[in-house]
C-alpha cells in the first residue's frame, strides 16, 4: 500500500517546488560564484589591458602605433594570418567534405591526425620547422658536404637565397601549423550532423558539384565556418611560442617590440573576435524554431 | 553483394571525393606529418644513454612534475567552475548574460603573450590583485601559483564550450520524470544530469589539460622561470634551443610529443563516447 500512497503524493509536492529549477538562493549563489570566478580570471585582465593601453592617453596610443618597429610587427602578424587563415579554411572545407560526405577506411585515424597540431606544444611546433629547414635540417641552407639530404632542393634554395627559418616563411609555416585544425574541427561535426541527403537531392535534380556546394552546403555551414575562421584568426594573430622559435628568439628586443605592438593590437582586434559564437547560436536556434 | 553495389553508387552521387581527400592528405603530410617525423629522425642522432640522460636530468624532471601538476590542477579547477559557468549561462537569466557568454571566448581571442603580460602585471606586488594578496602572505608572480593561474585562464573556455551545447540539448522530461518519482533537486543533478554531462566534462578536461601542458606564451611572463622551481617543460626546450643544442631540445620534445599523442587518443575515444551517448539518447 505504501508505494501507491507515495506516488500519489509526490506530484503534488513537486508542482509546488518548481521541479526543474533550483530554489532562488541556490540560483543566486551559483550566479554569484560564476561571476566572481569570471571577473577574477576574465574581466579584470580585460579591463586591465584597456586601462594600460590607454593609460597615457589616446594620443600616446596612436603614437606607439606609428613606431616603425611596432608597425612592421603588426604588418608581419597580419600577413601571417592572411596566408594561414585562407589556407586552413580551404583545408578545413576539403577535409570536412571528404570525411562527412563519404565513407572510407581509416577515417578515425585521419580525424585523430587532423587534431594532432592542437595537442602539440607551440614550442615543439616551432622546433619541427627548425629541424626541417634549419642549418642542419633536412632542407638546410648550408649544404653539409658529408651529409646532404636532398641535394637538388637544397641547391635550388641556396641559389635563390630563399630563407625560411629566422625569416617570414618560417613564421607563416609555424602559424599555419598552430591554427591547422580550427576550421576543420568546427565543420566536421556540423557537416556530419547535417547528413548527405540535401546534397544528394540537389545532385539528383541536376545541380553540378559546384552548384551543390555553393547553393546547398555553404549556406548550411555558413556560421560554423565563420566561427571556425574567427578562432583560427584569433590564434594566428595571438601565437607567440611557435613564432618566437622560428623567428630568431635570440633578439629579445625584437620580441618585446612584438609584444607591445600586439598588446595595442589586442585592444582593437581581440574584442572583435568575441561576439561570433553568440551570432552562430542565435542563427541555429532561429533555424530550428 | 547488392549492398556493396548500392554503396559504391551512393559514393558516386556526390562528387569531389578524390580531390578533397587527396588535398587533405597532401596538406596534412606537408604541414604536419613530415615535419613531425623530423623530430623522431633527429633523436636518432643521439645514443640511447645520451637520450635517457637528457630526458631524466634533474631540471627536466622538476619541469615535468611542475607542468603536469599545474596543468592537472588547473584543468580540475576549470571542470568545477566551468560547469558552474555553463550551468548559469544555460539555465538562468541575469543582467549582462549575453556579454558574459561572449567574454568566455576571451582566452581564445587574446594573444597568449598579452595574456601572460597582463596576468603578470595583475598579480605582481603592485598589481590590482597582487596588492590584495600581499598582506595575506600569498605571492603569485614568479611562483608556481602564478603558473596555475595562467593555465586556469587558458583552459576555462574549453570546459564551458564543450559542456554548454550538451546542457542546452538536455531533455527536461528526464528531470521532470526523476523529480516526479520523488528525487530531490540535488539527487536529480547528481544521479540524472551529471552522468549525462560526464563525457563532455571529461572531453573538456582532456582538452584543457592538453592545451595547458604545451602552453608557453601566457606562462613565461608570470612564472619567472627559476630552474627547478618555476621552469615549465617548454621553457627547458627553449633554453636548449638558445644554446643551439638541438639534440637535447628534441629529446625532451619527444617526451612531450608522446604524452600529447596519448592524450589525443584519449580525447578522441571520449568524443566518440560522447557522440554514441547522444545518439543513444536521441534514439
Amino acid at each position: 500500500m505504501t508505494p501507491a500512497a507515495t506516488t500519489f503524493h509526490t506530484p503534488h509536492h513537486v508542482v509546488h517546488r518548481h521541479t526543474t529549477s533550483e530554489p532562488p538562493f541556490v540560483r543566486r549563489a551559483l550566479i554569484g560564484v560564476a561571476l566572481v570566478f569570471l571577473s577574477l580570471f576574465l574581466f579584470l585582465p580585460l579591463v586591465f589591458v584597456f586601462t594600460q593601453a590607454f593609460a597615457k592617453g589616446i594620443g600616446f596610443y596612436f603614437e606607439t602605433l606609428r613606431d616603425p618597429n611596432a608597425w612592421s610587427a603588426i604588418k608581419l602578424t597580419l600577413l601571417a594570418a592572411a596566408i594561414a587563415v585562407p589556407l586552413n579554411c580551404v583545408f578545413g572545407v576539403c577535409a570536412a567534405w571528404a570525411i562527412a560526405k563519404f565513407d572510407f577506411p581509416g577515417k578515425n585515424i585521419l580525424l585523430t591526425l587532423i587534431d594532432l597540431p592542437f595537442s602539440v606544444s607551440p614550442v615543439i611546433a616551432g622546433l619541427i620547422y627548425v629541424l626541417v629547414f634549419g642549418a642542419q635540417g633536412w632542407l638546410g641552407l648550408y649544404l653539409n658536404a658529408d651529409n646532404p639530404h636532398f641535394p637538388w632542393l637544397q641547391n635550388w634554395l641556396n641559389d635563390h637565397n630563399f630563407k625560411i627559418i629566422f625569416a617570414v616563411p618560417g613564421i607563416v609555416l609555424a602559424t599555419i601549423f598552430v591554427t591547422f585544425p580550427f576550421v576543420a574541427r568546427e565543420l566536421i561535426p556540423l557537416m556530419q550532423a547535417q547528413g548527405r541527403s540535401e546534397e544528394e537531392a540537389a545532385r539528383v535534380l541536376g545541380a553540378s558539384g559546384w552548384q551543390t556546394f555553393w547553393r546547398v552546403t555553404l549556406p548550411n555551414i555558413k556560421w560554423g565556418l565563420i566561427y571556425g575562421v574567427i578562432l583560427c584568426n584569433a590564434r594566428a594573430m595571438g601565437e607567440f611560442g611557435a613564432v618566437s622559435v622560428v623567428s630568431g628568439k635570440f633578439a629579445g628586443r625584437r620580441i618585446r617590440f612584438r609584444c607591445t605592438s600586439r598588446r595595442f593590437m589586442t585592444t582593437i582586434i581581440s574584442p572583435a573576435h568575441l561576439p561570433w559564437r553568440r551570432c552562430w547560436r542565435f542563427s541555429r536556434s532561429s533555424r530550428s524554431a | 553483394m547488392a549492398k556493396s553495389v548500392s554503396r559504391s553508387k551512393r559514393i558516386r552521387v556526390l562528387p569531389g571525393f578524390k580531390l578533397t581527400l587527396g588535398f587533405t592528405l597532401f596538406y596534412l603530410g606537408l604541414i604536419v606529418l613530415i615535419p613531425l617525423a623530423a623530430v623522431f629522425w633527429k633523436t636518432t642522432t643521439l645514443t640511447w644513454p645520451q637520450f635517457w640522460q637528457t630526458i631524466t636530468m634533474p631540471t627536466a624532471m622538476a619541469s615535468y612534475r611542475l607542468t603536469f601538476g599545474a596543468s592537472f590542477l588547473a584543468a580540475l579547477v576549470n571542470v568545477v567552475f566551468g560547469l558552474i559557468v555553463a550551468w548559469v549561462l544555460v539555465r538562468y537569466e541575469f543582467f549582462g548574460k549575453k556579454i558574459v557568454d561572449a567574454l568566455v571566448d576571451l582566452p581564445f581571442a587574446l594573444p597568449t603573450a598579452v595574456a601572460g603580460i597582463t596576468l603578470a602585471a595583475l598579480y605582481s606586488k603592485t598589481g590590482w590583485i597582487g596588492q590584495l594578496l600581499e598582506p595575506l602572505g600569498i605571492k603569485a608572480a614568479n611562483t608556481q601559483l602564478g603558473i596555475f593561474i595562467a593555465l586556469t585562464f587558458i583552459g576555462l573556455p574549453f570546459i564551458v564550450r564543450t559542456v554548454q551545447p550538451i546542457l542546452e540539448d538536455l531533455d527536461p522530461e528526464l528531470e521532470e520524470a526523476a523529480s516526479s518519482l520523488g528525487a530531490n533537486r540535488w539527487q536529480v543533478f547528481w544521479r540524472v544530469i551529471l552522468p549525462m554531462l560526464t563525457p563532455a566534462l571529461l572531453t573538456g578536461f582532456a582538452l584543457a589539460f592538453a592545451r595547458a601542458l604545451g602552453e608557453y606564451g601566457s606562462v613565461i611572463f608570470i612564472a619567472g622561470n627559476i630552474p627547478m622551481k618555476t621552469q615549465i617543460t617548454p621553457v627547458i626546450i627553449m633554453g636548449e634551443l638558445d644554446m643551439f643544442d638541438y639534440g637535447k631540445a628534441t629529446a625532451i620534445a619527444v617526451v612531450m610529443l608522446v604524452v600529447s599523442f596519448v592524450l589525443l587518443l584519449t580525447i578522441n575515444v571520449l568524443q566518440w563516447w560522447t557522440n554514441r551517448y547522444n545518439t543513444n539518447n536521441l534514439a
